[in-house]
C-alpha cells in the first residue's frame, strides 16, 4: 500500500450554485470515481452572518467524501492546507477501514480497535500521508462576488503549495476557474509540481455571471486524465495504488 | 472542525469518566484549558492529580498518544508531559469521545512568568528551551507548533516545559501543525520541512512576542516587518544580534544557538570603561547589578539542570 495516489478537487466558492446539474450529485459521482471533493466557503472579513446557500458547501463535501469549512478571508491560508491534509488522512483512513473490514468483518472501523492497535494503524496512516502521491485540482469560483477575494485566494494557494511540498511524497497541482462562457471551466495553471506560476496568472482573471458549480465540478473530473478515470471501476476509494 | 457542528458543553466538576477499554476512572476537578481540538481537564485518580485531554477528534488523540509514548522511550529526559493512559468514553447524550491522561504540569504561562522580572530571565528561559530542543532534535523530532500557548514554566527552580505535542513531527517530514505567527513559511523565511531550524525560528517569534503580546500582521513585505519590529523593541536589544543571526540561517542546531545565548549572558559589560568618572560610578553600580543578576541566572540554571539528574 506504500506510495499510493490520492486525488482531490478543492473547490473555493462564496455562494450557492444557480445553474446546471446538482453539484451534490456530481460530488457523489466524483467520490465514486476515486476523486475526493473538498469545499471551502470564503466569507468577507466584514461579513457578520453566514449567507444563505452556504450549507451547500457542507453537503457537497459530504457527498464527495471530503472536508468542508467556511472561513473568513484572513484565515484562508491556514484553512486550505488544513482541509487538504485532513481530507488526505480521511481518505487513507477509509482505505485502512476497508482493509480492516476484510480482516475483522463488516462494520468494523479503526475506532473499534483497542487504543493500542489503533495507535499502530495510525502510524501507518500518518506515514502514508507523508509519502503518498497527491493530485489536487483547485477549482476557483470567480463570479463577481469573488473578485475582490482573489488576491487572498492566490496567497492561500501559494501557501498550500509550500505546505504540501514539504512532504516526501510527490504533488501535482492544477488550477481551474469558473464560470467560463464556452468551456464551463478555464485552465489557469496546468498540472505542475508547485504552484509558483500562479503568481503571474492570478491578477488577470475576470469573469462573472452564473455560478454553475455542478457542471464545473463535472468538467474538473475529466482533468484527472480522462483515460484513467472512467475506465473500469475497480477502485471505489479515492486512492489508487501505485502501479495500477 | 466543522463550523456548523455545535460544541458539546464543558464537563461539570465531579463528572466521573470511566474508560471503555482499561476501565480506569477519573474524576473531573477543573478545567485547564481548551484549544482547537479539545479540552484539557484537571482530574483525580486514586488521589493523584492528572491532566486529561478529551476530544471528539479521535484520530488526533491517537496521534498525540503515539508521540507521547515515543517520548517515554527516550530515557532520562522529559520531552513532554509523561503519558499515563488512553481510552474511549461514551459521553451520555453526545456519543463516543477519546481521551488521554498525562502528567499534570502546574505552572505559569511565559508572559505571567516574565512579568516583573529582569530581561535576563528571558535569556534563561530561551537557554532552557534550547536545551530541551536539543534533546528533542537528537531524538529525531521537531516540535513544530512551538508557541507561547504550548509552553509552561513550572516549579521552583523555574523550568520551562512544553505541552501539546500535536505538532511534533519526525525530522524530514512535513510539519504536521503550526500557528501562522510562529511559522517561518508564513513569514517567507523558509520551508515547512521538519528540521531543527524550523523550531529555532519559532523560538525567535516567542521572543518577539514578549515585546508584542498582541502580535502583529505580516504586511506586504513579511521579512521587512520582522526586522522593523525587532528594531523597535527596546526590551529585546540584548538579543537582537542573536535573533538576526537565526533569521539569516547562521544557526543549524539548537546547541549552536544556545552557545551564543550563554556567551551573551556571561559577557561582562563593556560600556563602563567609556563613560566619565562620576557617571561611571553610578553606571558601574548599575552594570554590576545586571552582571550579577545574569551570573546568578546562569548559575541558577546550572543548578536546576543538575538537580534533574
Ligand atoms: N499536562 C498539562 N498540565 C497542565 N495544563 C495543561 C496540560 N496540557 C494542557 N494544558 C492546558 O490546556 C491548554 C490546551 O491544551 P493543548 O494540549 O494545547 O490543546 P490544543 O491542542 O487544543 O491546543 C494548554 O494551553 C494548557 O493551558
Ligand atoms: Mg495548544
Amino acid at each position: 500500500m506504500k506510495n499510493g495516489k490520492i486525488k482531490q478537487i478543492l473547490l473555493l466558492t462564496d455562494g450557492c450554485s444557480n445553474h446546471g446539474e446538482d453539484p451534490i450529485a456530481v460530488a457523489a459521482l466524483a467520490y465514486n470515481q476515486g476523486v475526493t471533493v473538498n469545499v471551502i466557503g470564503v466569507l468577507d472579513d466584514t461579513q457578520t452572518e453566514q449567507p444563505k446557500g452556504l450549507d451547500e458547501v457542507e453537503s457537497i463535501a459530504e457527498a464527495g467524501g471530503g472536508v468542508s469549512q467556511i472561513v473568513y478571508q484572513k484565515a484562508l491560508s491556514q484553512t486550505v492546507q488544513m482541509v487538504t491534509r485532513q481530507a488526505m488522512t480521511q481518505t487513507l483512513q477509509g482505505v485502512v477501514n476497508q482493509e480492516l473490514q476484510e480482516i475483522l468483518g463488516k462494520g468494523q472501523t479503526l475506532e473499534d480497535l483497542p487504543p493500542e492497535q489503533r495507535g499502530e494503524v495510525m502510524e501507518v496512516v500518518d506515514d502514508l500521508g507523508e509519502t503518498s502521491q497527491l493530485e489536487v485540482l483547485v477549482l476557483v469560483d470567480t463570479s463577481a462576488s469573488m473578485q475582490h477575494k482573489l488576491p487572498t485566494v492566490k496567497d492561500a494557494l501559494l501557501d498550500l503549495s509550500l505546505s504540501l511540498n514539504a512532504r516526501t511524497g510527490k504533488n501535482s497541482f492544477s488550477v481551474y476557474t469558473f464560470p467560463h462562457k464556452k468551456k464551463t471551466i478555464s485552465q489557469l495553471v496546468a498540472w505542475t509540481p508547485d504552484l509558483d506560476a500562479i503568481d503571474k496568472v492570478f491578477p488577470k482573471i475576470s469573469s462573472g455571471g452564473m455560478t454553475p458549480t455542478g457542471p464545473a465540478l463535472k468538467e474538473s473530473l475529466y482533468q484527472f486524465g480522462k483515460k484513467r478515470l472512467f475506465r473500469g471501476m475497480r477502485n471505489d476509494e479515492p486512492f489508487e495504488e501505485s502501479g495500477s | 472542525m466543522n463550523h456548523s457542528k455545535n460544541q458539546a458543553p464543558e464537563l461539570a466538576y465531579g463528572t466521573v469518566i470511566t474508560g471503555k477499554w482499561h476501565k480506569q476512572s477519573y474524576r473531573i476537578v477543573g478545567k485547564l484549558g481548551s484549544g482547537a481540538c479539545g479540552t484539557v481537564y484537571l482530574c483525580e485518580h486514586k488521589a493523584v492529580r492528572f491532566a486529561l485531554k478529551l476530544s471528539s477528534d479521535r484520530t488526533r488523540i491517537t496521534s498525540e498518544v503515539n508521540i507521547l509514548k515515543k517520548f517515554r522511550k527516550v530515557q532520562g529526559q522529559h520531552l513532554g508531559p509523561s503519558f499515563v493512559d488512553v481510552d474511549d468514553w461514551e459521553r451520555p447524550g453526545y456519543g463516543p469521545l477519546s481521551y488521554y491522561v498525562m502528567e499534570y504540569l502546574q505552572g505559569k504561562s511565559v508572559a505571567q512568568f516574565l512579568t516583573g522580572k529582569k530581561q535576563e530571565w528571558l535569556g534563561v528561559f530561551i537557554m532552557q528551551l534550547l536545551s530541551e530542543l536539543e534533546n528533542l532534535h537528537q531524538a529525531g523530532y521537531i516540535f513544530g507548533d512551538l508557541k507561547s500557548d504550548n509552553l509552561l514554566v513550572t516549579g521552583s527552580p523555574a523550568h520551562v516545559r512544553w505541552i501539546d505535542v500535536g505538532g511534533v513531527t519526525a525530522k524530514g517530514n512535513a510539519i504536521k501543525e503550526y500557528t501562522e505567527f510562529y511559522d517561518r513559511g508564513y513569514w517567507q523565511m523558509g520551508s515547512r520541512k521538519a528540521e531543527p531550524t524550523y523550531d529555532l525560528f519559532a523560538l525567535t517569534m516567542v521572543m518577539l512576542e514578549t515585546a508584542y503580546p498582541k502580535r502583529f500582521e505580516r504586511g506586504k513585505d513579511p521579512r521587512k516587518t520582522l526586522y522593523q519590529k525587532l528594531e523597535a523593541a527596546p526590551s529585546l536589544k540584548a538579543y537582537k544580534s542573536l535573533m538576526m543571526k537565526c533569521w539569516r540561517g547562521d544557526y543549524q542546531s539548537a546547541s549552536h544557538m544556545k552557545k551564543d545565548v550563554v556567551d551573551q549572558m556571561m559577557a561582562l559589560p563593556k560600556e563602563n570603561t567609556r563613560v566619565g568618572r562620576k557617571r561611571a560610578n553610578e553606571k558601574a553600580f548599575h552594570w554590576y547589578e545586571i552582571g550579577a543578576t545574569s551570573m546568578f541566572a546562569v548559575i541558577f540554571y546550572l543548578i536546576s539542570v543538575l538537580m534533574r539528574f
